[in-house]
């Protein structure tokens, strides 16, 4: 698809807005000030905004323990997320769900989710609703390769293919299932040859390369607005982070961190820009301090924001 | 009034609701054509097509998944689970996703999704296809838990759970699939979380599930003709309780008996026996609260053992008497 200008930029700017965002957040857990866990998606920015840019109104998409990239890619409210994480009240869940539970469902965002491979069979719900209700909407499913080798991933390609569902299934291949590798949890060379399990397409792209992601995606989605039915698409990545906040890394070495990082999907992005007289180094720049900018606001309107009233504990339990 | 079955009953308000709803439809193993394993579904595909009854592969962990996500997006799906015992695939789906979506999403969601499944000893089929396993639904919170024991409660309560914007699991019995009783032809639906006395009594409160019920009933008749006169107790459904309805029948006999038909150690009387003791019914109770509940074992295949495994009329009596002569 060809882009236009600002389109291109928006893009530009989301994918610096997860970077800053997780940096953030990496901070603050370094300095004790937010609890529980949580995981970052620093150096997969390309496939979310990649992805996500294909989204129109009344599009669902479901996502992962990994999920701050999906949620800020498609457009969700930094501050809100940013106090989520402090556990405030003003925060997407009230303080009750945390960075692994941030939803939109108003806004077709159907959730990070704690369990990995959580939210595939839910995707496929989604693509239920969509197909009963003979809409051209799409469902985009995103999980990583350790999903891909949970139950639910084969009952809910399986079922997804033979009703022909809408559901685009992103994995985003990001080596490490925490710290088993994917060579070692996987025979197959690839996730994406998965498909021909299923008869449906199989799509393996460079997932640091947003232009390659974007493509991708955007076949399987006009495909599954045809109502033909889903598409598997593998985005090979990595993880600069450890898995979570305690990780210490002892799995990989510190040269294959370096290695990936040299493959930044933003510099990348930037780079691409530039080259084809999109993007100047000023204009770059004004991005990047608005990026900061609005992250750093976020980080303020957290921290301003309300602690939830422990008197509303048992609330929104039921409907 | 006519007289029809329970498997009836449950297909009439599917019917109902279907007619009534356009985003209700049914999904599941074996549902389409076959009519389900246990006939409930019978002649829904002819009348409503295979778009709203939806034959699934054999997939428990997407049945319940995809049931939560249609449910979270619009719809209201009815999926059935072959067997109750066959929850363990969907467990996930309906325990960490299900029942915690409303909640970890800030109450911006509804989950309307009601997953039927029949429970129950007694058919024969041995451990893997004979479990009751509410009280593990029951032990979460975000999922209602219900459990008819006649067909105006199924018909009643299924069509109440259709319409609640909860995920609720619906434990249907095998061996009340063919017992009959009344049902109005007319309109109605029972609220969730109302008991109904079965039978009134003074001497002894009988709280009994699903087809215990039955059983407590024809335990009922026999304690009568030796001067015991038996209340029993239906709570219907689990989640959520009508514990004020249990502490008046326990405050007027001052006796207790529990029975279920699953394992007795962990099982909902635990539930049922704590809630009464820490209310004001406490104070009234002549006797010991006793539970009579399955045998701490897997469910045997040989008949003669599966009715021992199963609480009978026979264990409730002997229960209500002990009671009875203590004071």
């Amino acid at each position: 698809m060809e882009f236009s200008e600002e389109v291109l930029l928006s893009m530009y700017k989301k994918m610096l807005l997860i970077r800053y965002f997780e940096e953030k957040v990496d901070e603050f857990f370094a300095r004790a000030l937010i609890h529980g866990t949580t995981h970052l998606y620093v150096g997969e920015e390309a496939i979310a905004v990649g992805a996500c840019v294909h989204l129109e109104k009344g599009d669902l998409f479901t996502s992962t323990h990994r999920g701050h990239g999906h949620c800020i890619a498609s457009g969700a409210d930094v501050k809100r997320m940013m106090a989520e994480l402090l556990g405030k009240e003003t925060g997407y869940s009230h303080g009750k769900g945390g960075s692994m539970h941030i939803a939109d469902v108003e806004a077709g965002n159907l959730g990070a989710n704690g369990v990995v491979g959580g939210g595939i069979p839910l995707a496929v719900g989604a693509g239920l609703t969509l197909k009963m209700k003979n809409s051209d909407r799409v469902a985009l499913c995103f999980f990583g390769d350790g999903a891909a080798n949970q139950g639910g991933f084969h009952e809910s390609l399986n079922l997804a293919s033979i009703w022909d569902l809408p559901v685009v299934f992103i994995c985003e291949n990001n080596v490490y299932g925490m710290s088993f590798p994917v060579k070692k949890a996987i025979k197959a060379k690839t996730i994406a040859e998965r498909s021909k399990a299923y008869g449906i397409p199989g799509d393996l792209v460079d997932g640091n390369d947003v232009f390659a992601v974007s493509d991708a995606v955007e076949a399987a989605v006009k495909r599954a607005r045809k109502g033909k039915g889903p598409t598997l698409i593998e985005c090979q990545t990595y993880r600069w982070k450890g898995h979570s906040k305690s990780d210490a890394n002892v799995y990989r070495t510190q040269e294959e961190i370096e290695n990936w990082k040299k493959k930044c999907p933003i510099k990348r992005f930037r780079e691409k820009l530039m080259k084809e007289n999109l993007l100047t180094r000023e204009q770059a720049e004004r991005i990047d301090q608005a990026a900061k900018k609005e992250i750093e606001e976020a980080t303020e309107f957290a921290m301003r924001s309300q602690e939830p009233n422990p008197e509303n504990l048992e609330e929104d339990v039921y409907a | 009034m006519p007289e029809i079955l329970y498997r009836e009953a449950i297909r009439d308000a599917l019917r109902e609701e279907m007619l009534r709803d356009e985003r209700v439809f049914v999904m599941g193993e074996d549902v389409g054509v076959y009519g389900g394993a246990f006939g409930v579904t019978q002649g829904l595909i002819e009348e409503f097509g295979e778009d709203r009854v939806r034959d699934t592969p054999i997939s428990e962990a997407v049945i319940a998944g995809a049931a939560a996500g249609s449910a979270v997006t619009g719809m209201r799906p009815v999926a059935e689970i072959m067997f109750m015992d066959f929850t363990t695939f969907a467990t996930d789906q309906l325990v960490n996703q299900a029942a915690k979506i409303r909640y970890m999403f800030g109450g911006k969601a509804r989950v309307p999704m009601v997953l039927r499944t029949p429970a129950g000893a007694g058919t024969g089929a041995a451990a893997q296809h004979s479990q009751s396993l509410e009280v593990w639904f029951t032990h979460i919170p975000g999922l209602k838990v219900v459990m008819p024991s006649t067909p105006y409660d199924a018909k009643g309560l299924l069509k109440s759970s259709i319409r609640d914007d909860n995920p609720v699991i619906f434990v249907e019995h095998k061996l009340l699939y063919n017992t009959k009783g009344n049902v109005p032809a007319e309109e109605y639906t029972i609220p969730l979380g109302v008991a109904d006395v079965k039978r009134a009594g003074r001497d002894v409160t009988i709280i009994a599930t699903s087809h215990m019920v039955l059983k407590a009933l024809e335990a009922a008749d026999t304690l009568a003709r030796s001067g015991i006169d038996a209340e029993v107790l239906d709570p219907r459904t689990l989640v959520p309780l009508d514990k004020e309805a249990i502490v008046e029948s326990v405050k007027k006999t001052g006796r207790v008996v529990i029975v279920h038909e699953a394992c007795k150690r962990s099982g909902f009387g635990a539930e049922l026996a704590a809630t009464i003791a820490e209310s004001d019914a406490f104070d009234y109770l002549d006797a010991p609260i006793k539970r009579l509940g399955g045998a701490w074992s897997p469910i045997p295949y040989n008949p003669n053992l599966e009715a021992a495994w199963i609480p009978q009329a026979e264990d409730i009596i002997r229960a209500a008497r002990e009671l009875k002569e203590r004071t």
